[in-house]
C-alpha cells in the first residue's frame, strides 16, 4: 500500500522561514521540506500528536484519533492550536473604504466588535482567500486569512492598497491563536482560563487586558459548534493552551478540524475555492453583497450572478460504504460532470458524503449522479451540502 | 513498536502473505494499520478477480485518506474476508489475524522476493 497518501496535508509550498526539517512517516521530496513550527510546537510533541507539514508549518493532525477529537468537539469541548492562520491589521483613515474596496461583504454600519466572513477576489471573480474581517472601528480592522495565503494575501492587499490612506500590518508572527469549540466551549472559557465570554455574541468580539497585554477573544470558529477564538502573543497562547490541557479539555488536530468544518458545508481554500473557483460557484453568493458601490471583482461576480453559473458546489450522498476523496470524477452515463472537493464517511451521521463541483443542470436536488472510486462506479445524489446541523449560540 | 510476525513474508509497501500451499493469504501489517489510524472501508476485488504482483487489488481507508492495496504475488482471488464490510476496524485491532484476500499463485516464486520477518523489521524501523 501506499503510506505516503497518509501525508493528507501535503503542500508543495516553501515555508517562509526556515527553522526545522519535518520529520515524517514515509520521507519524499516534498515532504522534505523546511517547516515554520507554531508556539505550540513543543506541546503537541510531547502530548505524542502525529505531525505533518501543512501550509508551511509543522501542524498536529491528531492526537487521540480523528474520530474521538471529532466527537469531542461536537459532545464537549476540543481546543485547537490554530497559530499558523494569519493576521492582518487595517488601520488609518480610510480603512472603511479599503476594507470595503477588498472584501466582498459589506461591513457598512457594523457596530464596533463585529465580525464578517467574506472573500477577498480578484477582478475576474475567482477568489484570494476567504477570510474574517474584525471591525475594532471605522479606522481599524483586523483580518484573519489562511495560512496558506498569508504571503500571497499580504502582497494582494498592499498591492490594492494604493490612493488609500491606509497602514496594513502583518501581525502573522506576532499572534498565537487557539480555537476552543463545542457546545462546553463557554463553560471551559469562563472556568478554566476565567475569561469572561458569556456576553460574546456570535461572530462578535472583544479585546482584553490579560496578562499585561492586549489580548482579542471571539465567538467564532471552524466546527459548526459554539466557540470562541483566542488570540494573544506567543507566550499568552501557551499558557492558554497549559491551563486547557491541565482542565482536561480535549487538543484536536488538523484531521477533525476538516471533518467538523466539511459536515457543516464550510469551504476550505483549496478544496471549495480558489482562483479558480468564484464564491458565486462555491454556492456562497450570500456573502457576496452586490448592492455595495465598488469592490475589486464585483462586475464579474453581478455577471455571474444574473447570467447563471456553468457549475457550483454541491452536496453528494452515495449509496453503500465506499468513500468519495478529493478530485474523484462525479459522472452521468459515464461521463464526467464535475469532481469531489471534499468527502468523509461522515463521522457524526456514518454516511458517505462529499462535496462536488458539479456542472449545470447536474446540480439540482435529487439528482442521480455516479461517482467513479477507482475502479468502480457507486450511485450518488445531489443533497444540501450541510450534512449535519450547525449548534451555533445565537 | 509494532508487531512483526515470524514465518510471514512481507513486501516493501507493508502488505503481509502468508504461504499455505498454492495459497498466498494476504493482509496489511500492523505498521501499516498504525500508520493509518481508524480503518473505516476496506476496498476488496471479487472472487474470480486476477491479481498481478506489484499492482493494487484494493484500497484501505482511514478517515481522512484511501491506501491503495499493492498485491505481493500474482494469481486468482479465491475468497475474500467478507467480515470486513461490515467490520473494517478489525484490521486495526489484529492486523494479522483478520487477512483481507486470498489468491491462489500463478507464480509461487514470488514469494521469494518478499522480506522475511527480520527484514521487514528493519524497514519499518528506518521508515
Amino acid at each position: 500500500m501506499n503510506l505516503s497518501k497518509l501525508n493528507f496535508f501535503l503542500t508543495k509550498k516553501k515555508c517562509r522561514v526556515k527553522i526545522q526539517k519535518c520529520i515524517h512517516l514515509k520521507p519524499n521530496i516534498f515532504m522534505e521540506q523546511e517547516c515554520q513550527k507554531t508556539c505550540l510546537h513543543d506541546r503537541h510533541v510531547a502530548l505524542g500528536a502525529l505531525m505533518s507539514p501543512f501550509a508551511g508549518f509543522d501542524m498536529p493532525i491528531q492526537y487521540a484519533g480523528i474520530t474521538e477529537e471529532h466527537n469531542a468537539v461536537r459532545q464537549h469541548v476540543g481546543v485547537f492550536d490554530v497559530s499558523h492562520m494569519g493576521e492582518v491589521r487595517v488601520s488609518g483613515p480610510d480603512a472603511y473604504r479599503f476594507v470595503s474596496h477588498i472584501f466582498v461583504n459589506d461591513v457598512t454600519g457594523a457596530p464596533d466588535g463585529q465580525i464578517f466572513y467574506g472573500m477577498m477576489c480578484y477582478e475576474n471573480g475567482g477568489t484570494v482567500d476567504d477570510l474574517l474581517v474584525y471591525k475594532v472601528n471605522d479606522q481599524e480592522y483586523f483580518l484573519v486569512i489562511n495560512a496558506s495565503n498569508i504571503d500571497k494575501d499580504v502582497a494582494w492587499i498592499r498591492q490594492n492598497a494604493e490612493g488609500f490612506d491606509v497602514k496594513i500590518e502583518d501581525q502573522s508572527p506576532y499572534y498565537g491563536e487557539v480555537a476552543v469549540q463545542g457546545p462546553e466551549a463557554e463553560a471551559a472559557m469562563e472556568n478554566i482560563l476565567g475569561i469572561k465570554v458569556k456576553d460574546i455574541p456570535f461572530y462578535n468580539f472583544k479585546t482584553f487586558n490579560l496578562d499585561g497585554e492586549e489580548v482579542i477573544v471571539s465567538r467564532t470558529g471552524y466546527t459548526g459548534e459554539d466557540g470562541f477564538e483566542v488570540y494573544g502573543s506567543h507566550d499568552f497562547t501557551r499558557k492558554v493552551w497549559d491551563k486547557l490541557m491541565d482542565g482536561g479539555v480535549q487538543p484536536c488536530g488538523l484531521g477533525c478540524r476538516d471533518t467538523l468544518r466539511f459536515e457543516v458545508g464550510l469551504p476550505l481554500y483549496g478544496d471549495e475555492l480558489s482562483a479558480d473557483i468564484t464564491p458565486i460557484e462555491a454556492s456562497l453568493s450570500m456573502f457576496v453583497k452586490l448592492d455595495k458601490p465598488e469592490f475589486i471583482g464585483k462586475e464579474a461576480l453581478a455577471a455571474q450572478k444574473a447570467d447563471g453559473v456553468k457549475r457550483r458546489i454541491v452536496g453528494l450522498e452515495l449509496e453503500g460504504n465506499a468513500i468519495p476523496r478529493h478530485g474523484y470524477p462525479v459522472e452521468v452515463n459515464g461521463e464526467q460532470v464535475g469532481e469531489v472537493t471534499t468527502g468523509y464517511r461522515s463521522i457524526s451521521t456514518g454516511k458517505s458524503v462529499a462535496m462536488a463541483m458539479i456542472n449545470k443542470p447536474y446540480d439540482k436536488l435529487g439528482t442521480e449522479v455516479e461517482v467513479r472510486i477507482r475502479k468502480k462506479t457507486f450511485p450518488a445524489k445531489v443533497v444540501k451540502k450541510r450534512f449535519y446541523d450547525k449548534n451555533y449560540k445565537k | 513498536m509494532s508487531k512483526v510476525i515470524e514465518g510471514l513474508r512481507y513486501a516493501e509497501s507493508h502488505e503481509w502473505v502468508k504461504v499455505e500451499g498454492d495459497i498466498a493469504v494476504i493482509g496489511i501489517s500492523d505498521y501499516a494499520q498504525h500508520a493509518l489510524g481508524n480503518i473505516v472501508y476496506v476496498d476488496m476485488p471479487e472472487v474470480g478477480d486476477e491479481v498481478t504482483a506489484g499492482e493494487d487489488f484494493g484500497a484501505v481507508e482511514s478517515v481522512k485518506a484511501a491506501s491503495d492495496l499493492i498485491s505481493p504475488v500474482s494469481g486468482e482471488v479465491v475468497e475474500i474476508n467478507e467480515e470486513l464490510e461490515d467490520a473494517p476496524e478489525a484490521v486495526n485491532a489484529d492486523a494479522y489475524e483478520n487477512w483481507i484476500i486470498k489468491v491462489k499463485m500463478s507464480d509461487p516464486s514470488e514469494v521469494d522476493a518478499l522480506l522475511d520477518a527480520a527484514a521487514y523489521e528493519k524497514l519499518c524501523e528506518n521508515e
